[in-house]
């Protein structure tokens, strides 16, 4: 107990590897969520279809292959990258793909009217989306914007398994080396209730905030 | 890089054993996070305010950190309370209990869309505690619960994947153990998405069948 006390710079160094991660990651998912969300509601049947697919694929295996595959496969077929890339590539586009049905399913949640009024009023496809559309299907995304946030945090544990010194990496590294485990774990199991808690919060005072706003 | 079938079909027996213990760690995860996401669901029910703060401490908790240092927990520090787990025991005992926290709540969520109105009624015609429970509040609660309920058993069957890290030899760890004794990546990994996609399709089929089911309860 006492010798692993010792460590908790190694802990202190992946939290701080944990929240690139996640901080990486979520844009990289929020840039994938709208690009697909909006591209299932796209007037262009290979555009739907081809976002279908996406998040089919996405949605349909497991993060973990996804990411072993990213790691083991792609440098054979020539594309080398960095393991922490990889790790924020598979993140990101997997949460980006349940992100994306969010999208998807907040705009068609906003009355069909409200298109047809400003279709009425002459506004463009991309004002109708940007001025209309958009606003009203936000604060509908919120609540399911923060759990994908939360979700992707979790997952970042996995990339320990291609070789980064994230979070379980280093609580991995402590066991091995004083054959401790009660106090790596512990720690980091607070470490990850603590992010999520703070991840949590400004999706709840947003929702607080886009609940009330007389829109 | 080649594809070479040969392989593919050299290693397939193997991969397809790997897909039935995938298989049966989602199932039998699923059975342990139905039955203690409910006691979860009914202790959150309780009139003592210190056993539904600790429930809410508890689900928060298994929500807001990763599956995979829960197995660690279970698989590494339990021993050292002498508590030691077969991994597949591990593995799907840390799967039920981190879902349970996600059913709990679908639980809450079905029961509480029940309009209140009903409980009054059904008091009003001098139903027992029990046929409300059974004639009432259930059958409109149910069927908004299967298609949530559905969708954690899928995440679960995704989630799978990590009992490979502490040595279950599921679809994953077949992969890695092919790949490292040779030296070939492609197409085991490959071909474990693809079983994992065809597994997702299938369960998504048999969830459309349940939801159908139990529409059918109202």
């Amino acid at each position: 107990m006492q010798e692993s006390l010792g460590y908790y710079g190694l802990i202190l160094q992946g939290l701080w590897v944990t929240v690139q991660l996640t901080v990486a990651g979520c844009l990289l998912a929020a840039l994938v969520a709208f690009a697909i969300g909006l591209g299932g509601v796209s007037r262009a049947w290979p555009v739907r279809l081809a976002c279908r697919f996406y998040t089919l694929f996405f949605r349909g295996t497991s993060s973990l292959v996804q990411l072993f595959w990213a790691f083991y496969v792609l440098p054979q077929m020539g594309v080398e990258l960095s393991p922490m890339l990889v790790g924020i590539a598979v993140l990101g586009l997997n949460v980006g793909s349940y992100a994306a049905e969010v999208v998807r399913a907040a705009i068609l949640a906003v009355p069909r009217e409200q298109s047809e009024a400003a279709v009425a009023i002459n506004l463009t496809r991309w004002q109708r989306m940007r001025y209309v559309i958009l606003p009203q299907a936000l604060p509908l995304m919120l609540p399911s914007f923060g759990n994908n946030v939360v979700e992707l945090m979790k997952m970042t544990a996995i990339v320990s398994l291609i070789t980064i010194n994230e979070l379980t990496a280093q609580a991995q590294a402590i066991r091995s080396a004083t054959g401790d485990t009660l106090m790596p774990y512990l720690a980091i199991l607070i470490l990850y209730y603590l992010l999520s808690l703070v991840l949590t919060a400004p999706v709840k005072w947003l929702e607080k905030r886009g609940s009330t706003s007389p829109r | 890089m080649t594809w070479d079938w040969q392989f593919v079909w050299s290693f397939m027996p193997t991969l397809l054993e790997g897909a039935w213990l995938t298989v049966l760690a989602t199932v039998v995860g699923t059975v342990i996070a139905l039955l203690l996401g409910a006691v979860l669901a009914v202790a959150g029910y309780s009139r003592y305010r210190l056993v539904r703060g600790a429930i809410a401490f508890v689900v928060q908790f298994l929500r807001g950190t990763p599956l995979l240092v829960q197995l660690y927990v279970i698989f590494f520090v339990l021993p050292d309370i002498g508590i030691v787990l077969p991994a597949f025991l591990a593995g799907v005992i840390g799967l039920g209990v981190h879902y349970s926290a996600y059913l709990a709540e679908v639980y809450r969520a079905g029961i509480d869309s029940v309009d209140r109105g009903q409980w009054d009624a059904s008091t009003a015609i001098n139903l027992s505690r029990r046929q409300v429970w059974l004639h009432v509040i259930l059958p409109q609660a149910i069927p908004k619960m299967v298609p949530p309920l559905g969708n954690y058993s899928i995440g679960m069957l995704k989630e799978s994947a990590l009992l490979s890290t502490i040595s279950v030899f599921e679809l994953v760890a077949r992969a890695q153990a092919i790949g490292n004794e040779t030296y070939r990546f492609t197409e085991p990994l490959t071909l474990v998405g693809l079983s994992f996609l065809t597994l997702t399709i299938i369960f998504t089929l048999l969830l459309r069948l349940a939801e159908r089911k139990a529409e059918g309860l109202r």
